[in-house]
C-alpha cells in the first residue's frame, strides 16, 4: 500500500514529469550536432516513455481498456508508415504526422468543451487556451492534410485561389474572424455547442485556404511553420490541462519551429508573411511570359558528350534538386562519382539550404546513397569555388540555379541567394523538359551559352552517363 | 497554478530558441522532424481525460480514442522516421576501406 500511494502521489509524477522534459531538451540539444543526433532523438522518445508512464499513474485509473485501443491503433498506423516511407516521400511524411498531432489537439479542446458544458464550471483562462488550442490545431491538421496532399502529387502542386488573390485572403480574414469571434462568444459565457463546431470548421477551411494557394519552393517553410503551430497548441493544451510536461515540450516545439522557420524563410529571401500571403501566385504568369518572349537557344547535349567532358576534368560539382529526389537517382550518383572519383576527378556536392522540398532534403537523400558527409558542401562554402570548377551538373534543380534572383529586379525569385553555378567553365543540366521550376518562372541559365542541356529522367541520364564513363 | 504555468511557458520558449540557434542546414530536415515528435506529447492530454474518467458518453469516449490513436502516430511515427534519417548521417567504415586505394593511385 505504501508503494502504491507513493507512485500515484501527484508529487511523484510532476518529478517524473521534470525528468521528462530534462530529457526532451537534452535530446533536443543533440540533434543539432551531426555526431550525437541520433542518440538525441533516442533520448527524446525516452523522455516520452517517462511521460506517458507518469499520466497513467494516477489512484483509481479508468477506461484504460480505451487507452491502450487508442495507443494500439496509433501504434499499427505509425510504425508501418515509419518503416515503409521512402526516403524521398520524408517530407509528406513529417506533413502528416504533424496534422495527426494537430488534429489530437482540436479534438482534445472540443471534448474538453463538451464535458464542462461549454467551459462553464472552469476558469476563464482554461476557455481561452482551449480556444486558441482548438482554433490553431484544426488550423494544423487541415493544412498539413494539403501539404501532404500537394507533396504526394495527390493534389495539384501548382498555386490555387479562389477568385483572386485578393478574394483569397479576404475569404482567410473572414474565416479567422468567424473563429475567433466564435472564441471570444464561448470565453464570454455562450456554451452552445454549435459556436464550438463553427470555431473548428473555420478553422478547418482557414488551414484549407491558407496551405493550398502555395506552391512551390515554398512548401518546406508551410511545414516548418505548421510543426510550430502544433508545439504552440500543444502548449495551450498544457496550460488548459495542468500538465507541466505538455506546456514544456509543446513550448520548445512551438519556439524551435518558429526560429527554424524564420531560418528558411531568410535562407529564400522572403518573409513568413509573403510566403502566407499567396506564395509566387500573384507574378508567376508576367514573369513567365516576360522572359519567353526574350528567348533564347538552348543546346542539347548526349551522355557520352558529358562523360567526356567529366571525365578530363580536374573539379566537378554535384548540384542536386528536386528531380533528383523524385526520379530516385541518389544511388546512380554516387556510382557515378565513384568512378569519376577513381578517374581522379575531385567531386563535391552543392547543396542549396532549400534544394528539394525541406532543408536538409539533398543531405537525407545522399547520405542515404553513402555520399561522404565532407563532400556536401553548404551554400556559403561552395558558393567562392564556382570559378575554379570545371564542370557543374545540375540535377534536377532549378530555381536554386537561377541568375535571375541577382541579376533581374523584377523578378519573383530576386534577392534569393542561389548558387552561382553560372560562374563555373561549364554547366550541364539534366532535366526532363524545358518546363520552368516549381517557382514557375523560366531560367537563363539554360539558354547560357556555357549551358548544355541532357533532357530525360535524372536516373536514367545519370546511369547512361555511368555507363559511358565505364567505357571510356 | 495559472502563473506558474505562464511562467513556465515563458521560460521553455527561450530554451527552444536557445537550443536550435546553432543547427547546421544538413540537419534541418531531422530536426523538424524530431521536433515534430516531441509535439505528439499532446497523447498525454487524451490519456489525462481518460484516465481520470473526464470523459462520459459514447462520442466524447470515441474522440479520446481517436485523439490518443493521432498522437500516438504522431510520436511513435515521428521519433521512428527520424531515426531512420539520422542512421544514414552515421560514417560506415567500408567507406574509409574504400578510400585508401583512391588515395594511392
Amino acid at each position: 500500500m505504501i508503494t502504491a500511494s507513493f507512485i500515484t502521489d501527484p508529487n511523484f509524477r510532476s518529478v517524473l514529469y521534470i525528468v521528462s522534459f530534462a530529457l526532451f531538451i537534452y535530446g533536443l540539444s543533440g540533434l543539432t550536432g551531426p555526431k550525437t543526433a541520433v542518440q538525441g532523438n533516442r533520448i527524446a522518445a525516452v523522455g516520452m516513455g517517462f511521460a506517458v508512464v507518469a499520466t497513467l499513474l494516477v489512484p483509481d485509473v479508468s477506461n484504460i481498456v480505451l487507452i491502450i485501443l487508442g495507443v494500439a491503433i496509433g501504434t499499427a498506423i505509425g510504425v508501418p508508415a515509419a518503416r515503409q516511407v521512402k526516403m524521398t516521400q520524408m517530407p509528406q511524411m513529417v506533413a502528416l504526422f504533424n496534422g495527426v498531432g494537430g488534429g489530437a489537439v482540436a479534438l482534445i479542446a472540443w471534448v474538453e468543451f463538451r464535458e464542462s458544458g461549454g467551459f462553464a464550471d472552469v476558469p476563464t483562462y482554461v476557455a481561452i487556451f482551449s480556444c486558441f488550442a482548438a482554433i490553431v490545431g484544426s488550423v494544423s491538421f487541415w493544412g498539413s492534410n494539403i501539404a501532404f496532399g500537394k507533396l504526394q502529387e495527390l493534389i495539384d502542386g501548382g498555386s490555387k485561389v479562389i477568385g483572386s488573390a485578393q478574394i483569397q485572403s479576404f475569404i482567410n480574414m473572414a474565416l479567422g474572424a468567424i473563429a475567433v469571434a466564435c472564441g471570444i462568444a464561448i470565453v464570454a459565457g455562450s456554451h452552445g455547442e454549435i459556436l464550438i463546431l463553427v470555431l473548428l470548421v473555420s478553422a478547418a477551411l482557414l488551414g484549407v485556404f491558407l496551405v493550398l494557394p502555395i506552391g512551390g519552393a515554398d512548401m518546406p517553410v508551410v511545414i516548418s511553420l505548421l510543426n510550430a503551430f502544433t508545439g504552440l497548441s500543444a502548449a495551450a493544451t498544457g496550460v488548459a490541462l495542468d500538465n507541466t510536461s505538455l506546456i514544456v515540450a509543446g513550448m520548445i516545439v512551438g519556439a524551435s519551429g518558429t526560429l527554424l522557420t524564420q531560418q528558411m524563410a531568410t535562407a529564400m529571401n522572403r518573409s513568413i508573411t509573403s510566403v502566407i500571403a499567396g506564395g509566387f501566385g500573384g507574378t508567376v504568369e508576367a514573369a513567365a511570359g516576360a522572359t519567353s518572349a526574350s528567348g533564347g537557344t538552348v543546346r542539347s547535349t548526349s551522355a557520352a558528350d558529358v562523360a567526356i567532358q567529366m571525365a578530363y576534368a580536374r573539379l566537378v560539382v554535384v548540384v542536386p534538386g528536386y528531380g533528383m529526389a523524385v526520379s530516385q537517382a541518389q544511388h546512380a550518383v554516387r556510382e557515378m562519382a565513384k568512378l569519376l572519383e577513381a578517374k581522379g576527378v575531385e567531386v563535391k556536392y552543392a547543396i542549396h539550404p532549400v534544394a528539394g522540398r525541406m532543408p536538409g532534403h539533398m543531405n537525407v537523400l545522399l547520405a542515404e546513397a553513402d555520399v561522404p558527409y565532407e563532400q556536401l558542401k553548404e551554400m556559403d562554402d561552395i558558393n567562392g569555388e564556382f570559378p575554379r570548377v570545371d564542370v557543374s551538373l545540375v540535377i534536377g534543380a532549378n530555381d536554386v540555379t537561377n541568375p535571375d534572383a541577382r541579376n533581374k529586379a523584377d523578378s519573383p525569385i530576386y534577392g534569393m541567394p542561389i548558387l552561382n553555378v553560372d560562374e563555373s567553365a561549364s554547366v550541364i543540366v539534366l532535366k526532363r523538359s524545358m518546363s520552368s521550376g516549381y517557382a514557375g518562372i523560366d531560367n537563363p541559365l539554360f539558354v547560357n551559352p556555357k549551358t548544355s542541356m541532357l533532357f530525360g529522367d535524372a536516373k536514367q541520364s545519370v546511369s547512361d552517363i555511368t555507363e559511358e564513363l565505364k567505357v571510356l | 497554478m495559472l502563473v506558474t504555468n505562464l511562467a513556465i511557458l515563458v521560460l521553455a520558449g527561450f530554451v527552444g530558441y536557445a537550443v536550435i540557434s546553432k543547427v547546421p542546414n544538413t540537419l534541418h530536415t531531422p530536426l523538424m522532424s524530431g521536433t515534430n515528435a516531441i509535439h505528439g506529447i499532446v497523447v498525454l492530454g487524451g490519456i489525462v481525460l481518460l484516465v481520470n474518467g473526464l470523459a462520459d458518453g459514447f462520442l466524447n469516449k470515441l474522440l479520446l480514442v481517436i485523439a490518443v490513436a493521432f498522437g500516438t502516430i504522431n510520436v511513435v511515427g515521428g521519433f521512428l522516421v527520424t531515426d531512420r534519417m539520422l542512421e544514414m548521417f552515421k560514417a560506415k567504415p567500408k567507406d574509409l576501406v574504400e578510400a585508401e586505394p583512391e588515395a594511392k593511385a
